[in-house]
Parts: structure tokens; C-alpha cells; sequence
């Protein structure tokens, strides 16, 4: 096998699919929570993708991409036995919830990535969350059967109600909530979503962790574009996170920021689809 | 040195600086008095014999000169255009206060690793000296700036093997990312490298050392291992909006641009094209990055807080900056950055020197209601960097407050068998001290391997 081959590939959904790819560097220490910086060609850009599993033993680890840009449909048109330029990681810190005990695991959506090896960490350790999973619609609805195995209680809901109950991920989380005391409540997905959540959840009085998406280029702390400001201060996503405590975060500033590239990424897809 | 006319080069990223040509280059070097006992070769932090390589030019003979340089700088292609000659070897050339100046080191130095550089190419064999004292050595090397490439060199010309480790997918450190191609075109630091392999060099890319392999797992498999990691985490001016879309750090600005191409039609890699944009700092990477927007077709101002006799980069980069039409605005310093979504200008406030501070140059001190507001679209922060935290994170070695490694004038660390130099351990200097503290660190793993095996 060579470096950055693909082993497999799974469309999960439309626009959602698994990628496993052979990166021993990276699969050998990675830890859920850390994710990767890949490249696709030797002319393409640097994205970050959460790792959302590996194997130690097999040398790979498995990537889970939504296309909303150019690279991202570029990796979906991949095949098996096509190698990626490059694979970089593991990046970011590793997960930290061994202080808790009462977790309450939110995806929204492909955020299920990040939710996915914290199950399988802490069944390792012998403790079972609560998962909580928002999606616009059942399609979009990911790794429920791997989450309903792992989790303690998973919960279900859909924008449009074509699977689960109908409803937004913090209307199914505040029910959960009413139910049962939590120390822990760690989110992932879009910004307003992680927003919304951490809101919800400082109004009661639990800590809350979320993994920020920011765009990347070096993912090692040489360029600071990932900056986010947490209680007043710039941390580094790649190097500092990419978890942090919810309620310190400043969201408004990280959604602005995160938009500045759009008009760019819309021609990127253009070109693409033109050619 | 002739250069491209300004109004020409800032439409594009080519070598402004042209380079010496034979009559240039023998008319410049007849200036030198060859000094008995040469003051400029105490002004090099690797001891380069200037004299003797000045003579071989004047002798018509610059591949020589080129080998002669070599001797003491195996990437003098790099130092001849990116080192501060004038406050090394230049500034103690006798020449200087009274006979028309110092001779161009500089210059000359460049003339003639580009001439054997030149002369390789076309004989397509290198003529490199090999010894085999450190036979049976292997070292690995963090990084590929200019620290870790000078000690794999020197260790690769003693017979040692050595691994060179890389977190990016491209080798070269700084001079991949930070200097822009009309100031050390690529094709050079492709060279060294072309070089280095050619001396045996392994390297692996997008390997984090701290991250996807730890030092005590380096140490298993090397006899001894090398930081040379740089100064890549930027520092922020720590004032309102600063995190607006269209702030950039120097680092990223320059990144997008060297590294990832985004300047290029096409590219994916996208960066924000500014039409006026505000640099902040009067170092070399504030005018990289100036220079660098300019090129990319905007209106450009650089602020700095101190007067013009105390901007730290090279004399030639200022002279260049100016001439291309960068705008300094001196005495100024940002409290506010200005904007909704994205930046739309900057408020600058006054300062006016006292006393000289711990650093030797006067300290701006701010004069109250002076501020003003400068529009822009843009703003570039190169204010510094400071050591990468993922080595020390993963590891016991021991670092200053600031973050750099601690270790001795040999790049001995806290850690048995482990080195370091450069950047990652005197936080950001220039290339010329990375590549003599690289030097001298293979040396002493050289030398301290010997001395444990006759201990044995």
C-alpha cells in the first residue's frame, strides 16, 4: 500500500461519503477529537477534516466529507486505489471528557463525525453517553445504527420530520435535558447550531465543549486563520482546540469569519462543474 | 546591483534584484584591499573566508570563488540574498566610513554561488567533499528551514545519515512559506534540496513531530535528533477587531501566496485580493508582505510605530519597498481595527521616541488625542512570531518563559541526544543564525557521539 491511498469508500448519503485512507503516520497516536489536513492534488488546498475513525493495526483512518466546495466534490469523485496528494495529522487535541460523568453528546448533521469516535472512546472506558442528532432530513441522518449501539440514549430529529421526530436539535436536546441531570453537554455542528446549544445548556448551568470548524491553512499554528477568541482571548483552533469551553467562545465574531471565502468558494465549485 | 525597473516588476513575482554580471562582479571585486587580517570574516556568523573567494573573482575564476564559499556555507545561493550584509560583514568592511563605501559582499557572494550553481547545472555532476568521520551516525532532522538543512548538510558532508522530518507538504521552511519568489525565487531552495538528496538526504513530509511521531520514538530509531522547528506562531496586536474577516498575520497572507499558490489564476487556495490594503511592522516580513500586495494589485501603507532609523529589515528591502510605491506611514500605531464583517479601516494612533528600551531602539510612546482613522480593505499584522508550542507540549525539554528550547552555544538541549538551533531557540532571527547554529550542532552530535563511543 502507499501513502494516502484510498481503502475504501462508502456513500453514506447524497452528499455525504466515507473515505478510509491509508495514513500510518497519522493513524498510529490519533485520538477522537484530532482531525487531518488533506490534499487532494499536488495544485489543492489544505482542508481539515475530522478523523471520525482508524485502525492502529491496518495503518488507516476514515474521514467523513460532506461536498460543499471544491475539494470536498473532488474527494467524492475519488475511487478506491486513487491516493490523495497529502495527509497531515494528527492535528488539534485530543478529546478530554474524563472529568464527567453525565454526558450529552449534539451533532448536528455531518458533526456526527466528531460524536462518532467519542462514543467508541468512551465505551472503551466503559462509560455510555446520551446522543442527541439533528439533520435537515433522514438522509442526512448518519451512523445511526454504529451511534445507537454505542450511545446510552439516542435521540433523533429532522428538520422536515422524515425520520425521528420533526424539529430542530435543541428542541430535542432542551426535552433531553428536562429528563436527566448533566455535567457535560458537548456539541458539534454549524455555528448558530453550537451556539444555539451552548445557550441552552449555560441556561442550566452545564458546562459545555463544542469543536470549532475553523478554516485552516497550515493546521500547526504557523498562520493564525483559525483564530477564534475564547473568554477575551485569540486561541489557535488547530493547535489550542479544536474543542473549547462553549460558553467563552465568541460565536458572532467565528461566523463572520468563517464566511469570508464564500464568494471565492462558489466560483471554485463553478469552475469545476464547468470543466 | 541592477534590479527590474519598478513600474515592471511589482505587475509580477520575478527576481527584482538581477545579479551582478562578470565586469560588475570583477569591477566590484577589485575593491577589495584583501585585508591581512579581514574584519568582514569576523562580521559573518559562518566565518566565510570573503578575501579569498573576492580573489578568485578578481582572478576570473567564480566557480572557484563559488566552491570557496561553499566551504563555510553550503546555502549561499540563499544567505548572498536574503542576509542583513550590512550589519554583518559589510558594516566592518574597512572600505566603509572613508574609501566609497564597503564592498558589496553581498553581491559578490551572490555572483559567485550562482556561478557554480550555473556550472554544476550544466557539467550536471557536483563536486561535493565527503568525508566518512561520522560513518555509521544517523541523526534525524526536525523541520527544513535553514537550520535543520545547514546541519543535515554538514552532517551528510561528514558521512552521517540522516531523516529529515517536515510538518507541511513542501520542504524548506521559511524560505517555501514566508520569503516571496522576487526576493529567493523557489527554483533555489529547490536546488538545496536537490543537493542535499544528492548527498543522501531521506526526507518525509507531512510528518508533525509532537503530533504523528514523538521525539522519544525519534530517538529509538537516530542516534540523535535536531530541532530546528522556527518561529512560525504569529503574534497579534491585541486591539479591538482584530479577528475581522480580511486581517491576515504575515504568516498567512504570505503562506496562501508562497506556499499554496493563491496569487495564481485558478488556484483553489483562495486569498483576499485588497484594494488598499494596511501593513503593519517594518521588519523584512512587513515588507514581504507589503511587496507582496502590491503584486497582487492593491494600494499599499505600512505603519509602523518607531521612525525609519529603527525598521529592523534589511536596508535594500526598505529602498525596494519605497520604490515599488509602499507607503510608510512612520510614528503610528493601530488601537482599533474598523469594520462590521470585514475590515473597512484601521484607527492609528501617534507616538512620538523617548528613551532607548532593553531592545537598544528608542520606545514609541503614544500621544494622547492623536488618533486618526485610515480606510482600508486589508490589513496585514507582521509584528513577529514565536516558537511553535507542539514540540514542547509533547515532550520533557526543557524551554525559556518565551518558548524557546534552551540550549548551549553546540545547540545542546535539556535532552540527551537531542539538539536544536535556529529560530526554535533564539525566537525569530534571520537565516544566516539559523544555518551557523545548524552548523554547529552537527558538529556536536558528531562530537559528542565519538566521545561517548571511546568512553565505552
Amino acid at each position: 500500500m502507499v501513502d494516502y491511498e484510498i481503502l475504501s469508500k462508502r456513500m453514506l448519503a447524497k452528499d455525504v461519503v466515507e473515505l478510509k485512507v491509508f495514513a500510518p503516520l497519522v493513524a498510529r497516536h490519533c485520538l477522537a477529537g484530532q482531525f487531518v489536513i488533506v490534499r487532494t492534488d499536488i495544485d489543492g488546498e489544505r482542508v481539515p477534516f475530522t478523523i471520525c475513525d482508524f485502525s492502529r493495526e491496518e495503518g488507516s483512518v476514515s474521514l467523513l466529507i460532506q461536498t460543499v466546495g471544491y475539494t470536498t466534490d473532488r474527494l467524492k469523485d475519488m475511487s478506491v486505489g486513487e491516493r490523495l496528494e497529502d495527509v497531515v495529522g494528527p492535528l488539534g487535541k485530543p478529546t478530554e471528557l474524563s472529568e464527567f460523568k453525565n454526558i450529552c453528546l449534539v451533532a448536528g448533521g455531518i458533526g456526527i463525525a466528531v460524536i462518532y469516535p467519542q462514543l467508541k472512546q468512551l465505551s472503551f472506558e466503559g462509560k455510555r453517553a446520551d446522543v442527541v442528532v439533528g439533520a435537515r432530513t433522514k438522509d442526512l441522518l448518519i451512523y445511526s445504527d454504529e451511534v445507537k449501539a454505542l450511545a446510552n440514549e439516542a435521540t433523533f430529529v429532522t428538520d422536515d420530520g422524515s425520520n425521528g421526530k420533526r424539529g430542530l436539535v435543541t428542541d430535542a436536546l432542551s426535552e433531553t435535558l428536562d429528563k436527566k441531570q448533566y455535567d457535560c453537554v458537548f456539541a458539534v455542528g454549524p455555528l448558530r447550531m453550537m451556539q444555539a446549544v451552548v445557550r441552552l445548556a449555560s441556561s442550566r448551568g452545564i458546562r459545555t465543549i463544542v469543536s470549532m470548524n475553523s478554516l485552516m491553512v497550515d493546521g500547526t499554528g504557523m498562520c493564525g486563520c483559525c483564530r477564534v477568541k475564547v473568554a477575551g482571548k485569540v486561541k489557535y483552533a488547530c493547535i489550542d482546540g479544536p474543542e473549547f469551553d462553549g460558553s467563552e467562545i465568541d460565536f458572532d465574531e467565528a461566523i463572520k469569519r468563517s464566511k469570508t471565502y464564500l464568494e471565492h468558494e462558489k466560483n471554485c465549485r463553478l469552475k469545476r462543474y464547468e470543466r | 546591483m541592477p534590479t527590474l525597473p519598478p513600474d515592471a516588476r511589482v505587475k509580477n513575482f520575478d527576481e527584482v534584484a538581477l545579479g551582478y554580471d562578470d565586469r560588475l562582479a570583477f569591477l566590484e571585486a577589485e575593491r577589495c584591499l584583501n585585508c591581512k587580517n579581514p574584519p568582514c570574516v569576523r562580521g559573518c556568523p559562518v566565518g566565510v573566508n570573503i578575501p579569498a573567494f573576492i580573489r578568485a573573482i578578481k582572478e576570473g575564476d567564480p566557480v572557484r570563488a563559488g566552491k570557496l564559499v561553499r566551504l563555510e556555507n553550503s546555502l549561499a545561493t540563499v544567505c548572498s540574498r536574503v542576509c542583513p550584509q550590512e550589519v554583518q560583514c559589510e558594516a566592518l568592511c574597512v572600505r566603509r566610513e572613508r574609501l566609497g563605501g564597503s564592498v558589496a559582499i553581498g553581491n559578490l557572494e551572490r555572483y559567485a554561488s550562482d556561478s557554480l550553481a550555473a556550472y554544476e547545472k550544466r557539467k550536471g555532476e557536483i563536486d561535493l567533499k565527503k568525508s566518512d568521520v561520522a560513518k555509521g551516525i544517523s541523526v534525524a532532522v526536525v523541520g527544513s528551514g535553514p537550520a535543520s538543512l545547514a546541519c543535515a548538510c554538514e552532517l551528510l558532508s561528514s558521512g552521517a545519515s540522516v531523516t529529515m522530518f517536515e510538518a507541511l507538504h513542501s520542504f524548506g521552511g521559511v524560505l517555501r512559506y514566508g520569503i516571496p519568489s522576487f526576493r529567493l525565487p523557489k527554483n533555489l531552495v529547490d536546488d538545496q534540496f536537490e543537493i542535499a538528496k544528492k548527498m543522501g538526504l531521506k526526507t518525509v513530509k507531512n510528518a508533525v513531530v509532537g503530533k504523528s511521531i514523538f521525539i522519544s520514538e525519534l530517538l529509538e530509531e537516530f542516534s540523535a535528533v535536531f530541532i530546528g522547528t522556527g518561529a512560525g506562531l504569529p503574534s497579534f496586536l491585541g486591539v479591538e477587531g482584530e479577528n475581522l474577516a480580511g486581517v491576515y498575520s504575515a504568516n498567512e497572507y504570505l503562506t496562501r501566496i508562497n506556499l499554496m499558490h493563491a496569487n495564481e489564476i485558478g488556484s483553489v487556495t483562495p486569498v483576499l485580493r485588497g484594494k488598499k490594503v494596511v501593513v503593519v511592522g517594518a521588519g523584512n516580513v512587513a515588507m514581504d508582505s507589503a511587496r507582496t500586495a502590491l503584486r497582487m494589485g492593491a494600494e499599499v501603507h505600512l505603519a509602523y510605530r518607531r521612525s525609519r532609523a529603527e525598521m529592523p529589515a534589511r536596508a535594500e528591502e526598505i529602498a525596494h519597498a519605497e520604490e515599488e510605491g509602499v507607503q510608510f506611514h512612520l510614528l503610528v500605531n493601530p488601537v482599533k481595527i474598523l469594520g462590521e464583517e470585514n475590515v473597512k479601516g484601521v484607527r492609528l494612533q501617534r507616538m512620538q521616541l523617548s528613551e532607548p528600551d532593553e531592545s537598544g531602539r528608542r520606545r514609541p510612546v503614544p500621544i494622547e488625542g492623536s488618533e486618526f482613522d485610515m480606510e482600508c480593505d486589508e490589513l496585514i499584522v507582521a509584528l513577529g512570531t514565536s516558537p511553535n508550542p507542539i514540540i514542547k507540549s509533547s515532550c520533557e525539554i526543557e524551554v525559556t518563559k518565551r518558548g524557546t528550547i534552551v540550549a548551549d552555544e553546540m545547540g545542546r538541549t535539556s535532552m540527551k541526544s537531542v539538539y536544536a538551533g535556529g529560530d526554535a531557540t533564539t525566537g525569530a532571527a534571520t537565516v544566516i543564525l539559523a544555518m551557523g547554529a545548524g552548523k554547529r550542532a552537527a558538529k556536536a552530535i558528531i562530537f559528542d557521539i565519538k566521545q561517548a563511543k571511546e568512553e565505552l
